[in-house]
């Protein structure tokens, strides 16, 4: 736990000593600030910020829990909003969209936020909806002396990675090298929206909701998942992203998609030994022959400010976010997360995402009905690896779950 | 109870064992789990070799010595858990004292009155209880924020009584069933109201019941999470929903030991509660078998 | 007691439950019988971090009006019961006629969200309950025997599993059997079998959460149990003896008579939370090979996508799965209030 301690204790030591030092310097007259989001060292550190603007006529408060998700649309819809500054992500934005919960930011941005760049600005038609601070991707870990003992390169491809997972087994090195984030639900859902892509593939038929998955894409992806299982620890269905980092630093597996976020533990080597640590490479998320992309989705995280508050509030909320991501700030977590604003130093943990961006990997969809999508996903594909369908059927499957969900939530008829 | 004295010596022996045997099972999670909560996660959760919690090597290599106190370290004093104890102690108390009080006055009523609607209540109490939590919590959100009262101690306290409410009264509906009518209506010729002959009749006998059903309303309060992580802010946070936000999220890294140590000591304070509860049970029991 | 003084009685607690659960519980009704508003949608571009691309968004001018016409949404009567996530009368029709054997058949309608999940639940609610009750009562007796001084220790130690909270236990129980941990490496000592692991396959997973369930129910059947074993009459237990009845005659003709309002307490509870089981199977990661209605609406709930309207339909198909589940046990309640209150 050390190193995520030191760098917690570094954050909220950095916020004492500069609120003592540099007490309401965020240019607010007054207005109350509320922010809720998840609950993560990184985003602990912005909103560590955000609290140094609090005066005698600014209040911030803050509630950063894991259910964030579950409360934001209630309270958002509330008026005037039990929050005004709800951070989400590519995923959870959404809901607040549709439901016109958040509002534009041009006008405060034109105002304050000369210090952005323009690739933290997350546009709908243009307008700006979102203020993104730092990025997060699944990618390829692998381990360099497994690899070079079974003899083969540095995986590009996913047959790359494929195959060097059957040297690895064929050798009597592992019996099952690979791990991915393939527990049923969520989790497993997340991996097909990323080989899916990865094959170039689109979830729905252009400009509607009806779903488009049933197709050789769909089919490639699903043997792509069963071939990349196949290699694993048969209780993969059950794993999730505690799970497999735990093999990774037991040394029990040596091909790893996982979490960007999670490469600082591992390289912590908090639990596990310097060996697997010094000879851990975080990798792009390797692309499917024939395609250009990496398998992958890139994920942001970004603030919003709610549309019924006041404008003071919002103006306020916007001013001491602002002060949560300053160039100084970011600079001085740069361990923490990989930010997107001015100030980040990118540090060896941020080498995959930034190489799977690079290489051009596709955004988690913003779409109203993807939600639904992964969700269908996730509760339908466990009978095709457990063997217990046909491909062809799990994808039909799939698309009548999210058609009734679909139906009834409006977007299809 | 008079019939020990006659006991087969092999009876005795098989349901000695059978509760021994219990025992172990009922236990060894537990134990497990305190011991580990003086280890390192590496140990505790040890992929290459489960003795490794037994022999403590990565806290050997970690920290020096074959137990540490780091988990407790971080959960009380870096996470601040003792917020998080003292909300709970507030949540519990005014949970198990309201619905008790609520229960005992209607649980009575049910069991003193003949009437048909009696049976209906409770069967509408107990299709009341059904009703996944959940589904109730998510409904409580909108006009909770709406009214701002969303955050706050006493709205989670007076709607985990609610939902408690159809255990308690169907609990303690039943133990007043078995509290003979004559006591308190032989007070009530004494020419008492209702009311007096339940404070002063009824009262006195009814704690063992009461004792029961207010062991399950505390453990309702203290175990709940899907209530309290939902309609309480960050600064009113009880302690399930805190442990829960020790064990991280899919996309970041939680600390694991923090979770498993607060768990242990969130425990030990109630084997105190239970010892004085076997008790209170055991001296109820002249009372309770008072004959009509 | 007169009408006046019952009302009085029963007031507090009425009123707790009409405003937190009644209430909730009509407005859940009321929502399960209507979807949402069409979406009118859009195509735009929308630009991030990572790029620009088209996108469909929500037209919310054009929705606004409908929305605040009818805030609850379109009324669709039953169909969401009878939609592919509930009911699926229409699917099950189409997947018997396809189907060649009932093996087919079943392996396809274990694809529906609700039937399977109801499959889960019934078997788990039907195999833990009885077992509860058993090992309950069978706990309350040795521990009755106990000499005085070793109670207070063993209550406690019983209990264990019932206070520590599920989110933990089950975590830790999880580890414990995983093929790597303390118990998944003495069952495949005791199995000889290296490969055997609880969580690869679905039936292991389903023994897995069934052992968990009774394990973590049966000390509320035993302090209920124990709570009445304290208020056994003396008096037909002493008659019985003088009879000559041995120990079981008495456990059988005394005390489980005394016990019989308590154990039907007992089973009411236990069929409806066995019926809304949730936690192991989200504590041991069960739901590639089991899920449970409450598992359904929490999935419903949950997430980047709530659907309120499935979650409000599966929770009234729960309620009303419990009131056919808890029907014999009433009618015996009602037989029994009819002759002792009038």
């Amino acid at each position: 736990m050390n190193m995520r301690l030191k760098l917690m204790a570094c954050a909220s030591v950095l916020a004492m000593g500069m609120s003592s030092a540099a007490l309401a310097d965020c240019g607010i007259s007054s207005g109350d600030v509320s922010i809720l989001g998840n609950d993560f060292p990184a985003l602990q550190a912005v909103v560590a910020g955000a609290q140094e603007c609090a005066t005698g006529s600014v209040t911030v408060t803050t509630n950063l829990t894991r259910d964030h998700r579950d409360l934001q649309v209630a309270a958002l819809t509330a008026n005037p909003s039990q929050y005004s500054v709800a951070v989400v992500a590519n995923g959870s934005i959404v809901p607040l969209m549709n439901a016109g919960l958040i509002r534009p930011l041009d006008d405060l941005i034109e105002k304050h936020g000369s210090d952005l760049l323009p690739t933290q600005m997350v546009r709908v038609e243009g307008q700006v909806m979102a203020v993104a601070f730092m990025a997060n991707a699944q990618h390829l870990f692998y381990r360099s002396d497994v690899l070079e003992q079974a003899g083969v390169g540095a995986p590009q491809t996913l047959s790359d990675v494929l195959s060097a997972a059957e040297a690895i087994r064929s050798q009597g090195i592992m019996d099952h090298p690979v791990a991915i984030v393939s527990g049923a639900g969520w989790n497993l859902a997340q991996e097909f929206v990323n080989l899916y892509l990865g094959h170039g593939g689109s979830f729905f038929e252009p400009g509607s909701a009806a779903p488009a998955i049933n197709n050789e894409a769909g089919i490639a992806t699903l043997e792509a998942l069963k071939a990349l299982t196949g290699f694993s620890n048969p209780d993969y269905l059950t794993f999730d992203s505690n799970a497999i980092q735990a093999l990774w630093e037991a040394g029990e597996v040596a091909l790893m998609l996982h979490w960007g976020s999670r490469g600082a533990g591992i390289l912590s080597g908090e639990n596990s030994t310097p060996e697997i640590v010094a000879s851990t490479v975080l990798a792009a998320a390797p692309t499917v022959e024939g395609q250009s992309r990496p398998a992958t989705t890139l994920w942001w995280d970004g603030f919003t400010i709610a549309a019924n508050t006041s404008d003071e509030n919002a103006e306020a909320s916007f001013l001491a976010m602002l002060n949560g991501i300053t160039p100084e700030r970011i600079a001085a977590n740069s361990e923490l997360a990989v930010w997107l604003g001015e100030g980040y130093e990118p540090t060896p943990a941020s080498a995959g995402v930034i190489a799977s961006a690079q290489g051009g990997a596709a955004p988690y969809p913003m779409t109203p009905y993807m939600g639904l999508m992964h969700t269908a996903l996730g509760d339908n594909l466990a009978p095709f690896l457990q063997g217990s369908a046909s491909a062809e059927e799990t994808l039909a499957t799939i698309e009548a779950a999210y058609a009734t969900a679909a139906r009834s939530q409006g977007f299809l008829n | 109870m008079a019939a020990t004295q006659r006991r087969s010596p092999l009876l005795v022996t098989v349901s000695t064992a059978l509760v021994l045997l219990w025992v172990v099972i009922a236990s060894f999670p537990f134990l497990w789990t305190l011991w580990g909560s003086f280890k390192v996660q590496a140990d505790f959760f040890s992929l290459s070799d489960w003795r490794n919690a037994l022999r403590g090597t990565f806290t050997m290599a970690q920290t020096g010595s074959a137990f540490t106190g780091q988990g407790y370290h971080g959960a009380w004093v870096q996470e601040e858990f003792w917020r998080a104890a003292m909300n709970t102690l507030i949540v519990v108390v005014c949970v198990v004292v309201i619905s008790l009080t609520f229960g005992t006055l209607g649980g009575y009523a049910l069991a003193r009155s003949g009437f048909r609607y009696t049976f209906w209540l409770l069967m509408i109490a107990l299709v009341f209880r059904a009703m996944p939590h959940i589904t109730l919590v998510s409904g409580y959100l909108l006009p909770f924020f709406q009214w701002n009262v969303w955050g706050h101690l006493p709205t989670a306290i007076i709607v985990l009584v609610a939902i408690n409410q159809p255990f308690t009264l169907w609990m303690l509906h039943s133990f007043f069933l078995n509290i003979p009518k004559d006591l308190d209506e032989s007070a009530m010729v004494d020419g008492c109201t209702r009311f007096q002959a339940f404070r002063h009749v009824i009262v006195p006998v009814m704690w063992p019941g009461v004792i029961t059903t207010g062991l399950f309303s505390f453990l309702l309060a203290y175990n709940d999470f899907a209530v309290t992580a939902m309609l309480l802010s960050q600064q009113n946070q009880t302690m399930v929903p805190k442990i829960a936000s020790f064990l991280g999220s899919t996309q970041v890294e939680g600390n694991v030991m923090f979770a498993v140590a607060a768990v242990v000591s969130a425990t030990a304070p109630l084997f105190v509660l239970i010892l004085f509860f076997q008790r209170q049970i055991v001296s109820g029991l002249t009372a309770g078998a008072v004959k009509g | 007691m007169k009408h006046r003084t019952f009302f009085w009685f029963i007031l507090p607690s009425a009123l707790a439950m009409i405003l937190f659960i009644a209430l909730p519980v009509v407005s859940v009704f009321i929502q399960s019988l209507h979807v949402e508003h069409e979406q009118v949608l859009r195509t735009v571009e929308n630009c991030g971090p990572f790029g620009c691309a088209e996108e469909t968004i929500v037209d919310r001018e054009a929705t606004r009006e409908l929305r605040e016409a009818r805030p609850l949404g379109r009324f669709a009567g039953f169909s969401n019961y009878l939609d592919r996530n509930h009911l699926a009368i229409t699917e099950i029709r189409g997947m018997w006629e396809r189907s060649d054997s009932i093996a087919d058949f079943t392996r396809r309608a274990m694809t529906l969200p609700f039937w399977r999940a109801l499959a889960f639940t019934l078997t788990f609610t039907f195999v833990v309950t009885p077992f509860v009750l058993v090992l309950g009562l069978a706990i309350a007796l040795g521990v009755n025997s106990l000499p005085r001084i070793f109670r207070g220790p063993t209550i406690f130690v019983s209990l264990l599993p019932m206070i520590v909270t599920p989110l933990i236990g089950s975590l830790v129980l999880y580890w414990m059997v995983d093929s790597r941990g303390v118990l998944g490496a003495f069952l495949q000592t005791v199995t000889n079998d290296p490969t055997l692991s609880l969580r690869a396959s679905p039936t292991l997973t389903w023994i897995m959460l069934i052992v968990y369930g009774v394990w973590s129910s049966a000390p509320f059947a035993f302090i209920v149990f124990y709570a009445g074993l304290q208020t056994v009459p003396e008096e037909p237990l002493e008659a019985a003896m003088i009879d000559g009845a041995n120990r079981w005659q008495r456990i059988r003709y005394v005390v489980i008579p005394h016990l019989m309002p308590l154990a039907i307490f007992i089973t009411l509870m236990q069929l409806m939370d066995n019926f809304r089981v949730f936690e192991p199977i989200v504590g041991f990661q069960a739901q590639a090979s089991a899920t449970s209605l409450s598992y359904n609406i929490f999935n419903y709930l949950r997430g980047d996508a709530a659907q309120f309207g499935a979650a409000a339909t599966t929770s009234m198909l729960t309620i009303l799965g419990v009131v056919v589940l808890l029907a014999p046990v009433l009618i015996r309640t009602w037989r029994d209030f009819n002759r002792k209150g009038h």
